[in-house]
């Protein structure tokens, strides 16, 4: 069955009354008045709201709802089903430790706690300076190199949960420049 | 192709990459340029060319040599001597060792090492995926020129029936047939969807045929849309291969171009025309009636089946999903036919089949080998021997949808009959090659603990069975399993395999009745001596309770 999509906005009937009485920020609704009237291009338009903000902010999905007029709850349904979004604002280096079999049987799970304790945060979380988020993924497909660990879009194989936290440790000495190196230890 | 006087590929593999291998090529670039070699040299990024020890290496044809690990800071030398001047930089050469993969081959032609059979791979790693003349100076569009002057659909669909071709996406359902029932309905859209969204754990064999010969799956596509009266096809690719992305999209820009792709193809008046679908991270959408959801813009969740796609699929109209290796041999057997397809492999499963070897061997990665050559073979030629020291305990095959190959069936002929009379599977293409420090408790945890994660949630017995297997497995690896769980176990495994709607929950299980069946003793040493044989798993459970 193909939903209808909205060809036009909704937003003079719906916003009145509405803690979103605002229309939508204009970039927003650059992105949304491209997917007007096309059933299925919510993904296509959630990865591009997400592509703007770097997450999906919890208005822009309420806004994509009214605008492309499918039910909220279709679009909090796909936008949780699909790994790829992400509810809060990442952190400048994304860490994702690979778990996936090759790299579980090369003990990628220490290295998984080690930074976890070391960065104290857990999967799916930030550093309060905004920093890291770690993450897990079921194989990145270097598995010849397991265990491996993938910072942004930078493959780091062979690690150690040592290696690992010293890879980390280079990134924040990059991040800012010069004093910090000193704080890493 | 353009004539130039040598060809320079940088493997592009994630490893050389990592390895500097984008910075070698943008000098290799800088240099042709420096010396003005521009017009008599090409040079490309080639994706993986099987050879992982000495990366990133620069492959100059037609002499085939060899050179790695190169550093950006020897282009020029090596462009210098060799392309300049013509002499081999014999210093730089990568180790003459045996190797796997495209090089092997290149070698094997020589004489030196068992043939590894390319039908598949023929091209990657050999041709410029993003240049469309190369493809076509090597039999490139030529299957599908044959079909649309000389042959009827239905003569098309007969050619790959009579060959045997096998789907390659995991469950071996012939592409004769399946093609047959798309032909049969009566519809005016039909679809083809090519699954490229290979998310098996271990399993990559996809992206290095579409990042090493993107135009392979465009042609078989188009022969596919022919055969069937199909006239628009989806390429569903996983999200993270970005780079598999850009060159299918290069690609069909190229043969949309050259008239091989739009509206009236060859003069034939055949219409076919290819899009891209990006996926967004989910494992079941590699599922076919998950993707077709998902390319319909929904949440990823199977169908329930019948109705099949090849009656109700994408839209609601009869579509064929086939899987990219599956595409990839439709060319070369409407090229050669049908009788020199079926020279390779078994009379059941006929072909080769392209795997990923990972794990404790000296050498990993890709081959292609004939259907029905056997683990052992394929660890003592291909992996050249277990890592020094260590013995065979088990493979896993096929990422996670796998089996667990025990040592006593690696002289099973790995074909889909004689594996499934075995009581395994072929899975996806994976071979995870465990030594004797593997837990088999351990190993099944963590595959269940992938499907749990990965269970869309819309079947109660997937949602709730991965989950509760899950549960018990970690149980036993902490030291606190009875001995009725392993009853339970089977119960849910049971349970899991003949209620689940999709393949995910009905497969989910097959690790636990594995390792059960052949490795009883071991999981029962977790229960009655709470001790884990290899050491592997942490039996805190115990500890915790003991202290
Ligand atoms: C959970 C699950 C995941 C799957 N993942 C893939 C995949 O990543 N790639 C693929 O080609 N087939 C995958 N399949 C198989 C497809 O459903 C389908 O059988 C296949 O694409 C058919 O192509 P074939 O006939 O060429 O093998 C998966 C099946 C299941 C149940
Ligand atoms: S299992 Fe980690 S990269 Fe494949």
């Amino acid at each position: 069955m193909r939903s209808k999509a909205a060809a036009k906005p909704y937003r003079r009937h719906i916003y009145q009354g509405d803690p979103l009485a605002a229309p939508p920020p204009p970039e927003l609704m650059v992105i949304l008045d491209r997917h007007r009237g096309e059933p299925d291009a919510l993904i296509t338009a959630l990865e591009e709201i997400q592509a703007h903000y770097g997450y999906l902010p919890e208005n822009s999905l309420r806004y994509t709802a009214r605008e492309l007029g499918f039910p909220l709850s279709r679009v909090f349904g796909v936008a949780t089903f699909y790994n790829l979004f992400q509810f809060t604002a990442p952190g400048r280096y994304i860490i994702r430790v690979c778990k996936g079999t090759a790299c579980h049987v090369n003990h990628s799970a220490e290295i998984l706690s080690h930074l976890k304790e070391r960065l104290g945060i857990d999967e799916n979380e930030t550093t309060a300076d905004g920093l890291f988020t770690l993450q897990t993924v079921a194989c990145v497909g270097a598995c010849s190199l397991a265990p491996v660990l993938v910072v942004n879009d930078v493959t780091y194989g062979n690690m150690t949960p040592a290696k690992a936290w010293e890879a980390l440790a280079e990134l924040r000495g990059e991040s800012t420049d010069g004093p910090s190196k000193e704080e890493v230890r | 192709m353009k004539p130039v006087r040598s060809m320079v590929l940088v493997s592009s593999d994630p490893e050389s990459i990592q390895k500097g291998a984008q910075e070698v090529f943008q000098r290799l670039q800088q240099e042709v340029q420096a010396f003005g070699l521009e017009e008599e040299i090409a040079a490309a990024m080639v994706g993986d060319v099987g050879r992982h020890d000495a990366i990133p290496l620069l492959i100059v044809y037609p002499e085939a040599v060899i050179y790695g690990p190169v550093k950006p800071d020897d282009v020029r030398f090596l462009v210098e001597e060799h392309l300049l001047k013509g002499r081999i930089a014999a210093g730089l050469q990568a180790p003459a060792r045996e190797l796997s993969g495209r090089i092997a081959w290149l070698s094997a032609r020589k004489g030196t090492l068992p043939a590894e059979q390319r039908i598949v791979l023929e091209r990657a790693g050999l041709i410029d995926p993003e240049d469309i003349e190369d493809y076509i100076a090597h039999n490139g569009y030529e299957a599908v020129g044959r079909a649309l002057s000389e042959m009827t659909p239905a003569e098309v669909i007969e050619e790959i029936t009579r060959s045997g071709l096998r789907g390659r996406g995991g469950a071996g359902f012939p592409t004769g047939t399946k093609w047959r029932f798309v032909a049969k309905t009566q519809s005016d859209t039909k679809y083809i969807i090519c699954n490229a969204d290979e998310s098996e754990p271990g399993t990559f064999k996809d992206r290095l045929i579409l990042e090493g010969d993107p135009h392979s799956i465009i042609e078989a596509m188009t022969l596919a849309g022919y055969a069937v009266g199909a006239h628009e096809g989806y390429i569903y690719v996983r999200g993270e291969y970005g780079l598999a992305q850009e060159r299918l999209g290069k690609a069909i820009q190229q043969a949309r171009q050259m008239g091989f792709l739009g509206e009236d193809i060859f003069g034939s008046g055949f219409a076919f025309d290819i899009h891209i679908h990006s996926g967004a991270g989910a494992y079941i959408c590699g599922e076919e009636t998950a993707l077709i959801e998902s390319i319909e813009g929904k949440r990823g969740e199977p169908r329930s089946r019948p109705p099949f796609p090849t009656t109700y699929g994408l839209w609601g109209k009869p579509t064929v999903v086939n899987n990219v290796e599956t595409l990839a041999n439709v060319p070369p057997i409407i090229r050669n036919g049908a009788a020199w397809y079926r020279r390779f492999g078994t009379s059941s499963s006929p072909g080769t089949k392209v795997y990923t070897v990972l794990g404790s061997v000296n050498v990993t990665g890709l081959i292609e080998v004939p259907m029905g050559i056997t683990l052992r073979e394929v660890i003592a030629i291909y992996g050249k021997g277990m890592k020094r020291g260590t013995s065979f305990k088990l493979a896993q095959t096929g990422g996670s949808s796998g089996s667990i190959i025990p040592a006593s069936l690696q002289d099973t002929p790995m074909d889909f009959d004689s594996f499934a009379r075995a009581g395994v599977s072929l899975g996806s293409g994976a071979l995870l090659i465990c030594n004797d420090d593997t837990c088999v408790v351990d190993l099944a945890t963590v595959l269940l603990n992938f499907f749990r994660g990965e269970s869309c949630g819309k079947c109660t017995p997937c949602r709730i069975g991965t989950e509760r297997t899950h549960q018990i497995l970690t149980n036993l690896s902490e030291g606190i399993g009875k001995l009725s769980d392993l009853d339970d176990l089977l119960v849910l495994a049971d349970g899991l395999n003949q209620l689940s709607n999709c393949g995910l929950g009905q497969t989910a299980a097959a690790p636990i009745r594995d390792i059960l069946k052949h490795f009883r003793a071991e999981v029962e040493a977790h229960v009655r001596l709470k001790v884990c044989p290899t050491g592997v798993c942490s039996m805190s459970g115990r500890q915790a309770k003991a202290a």
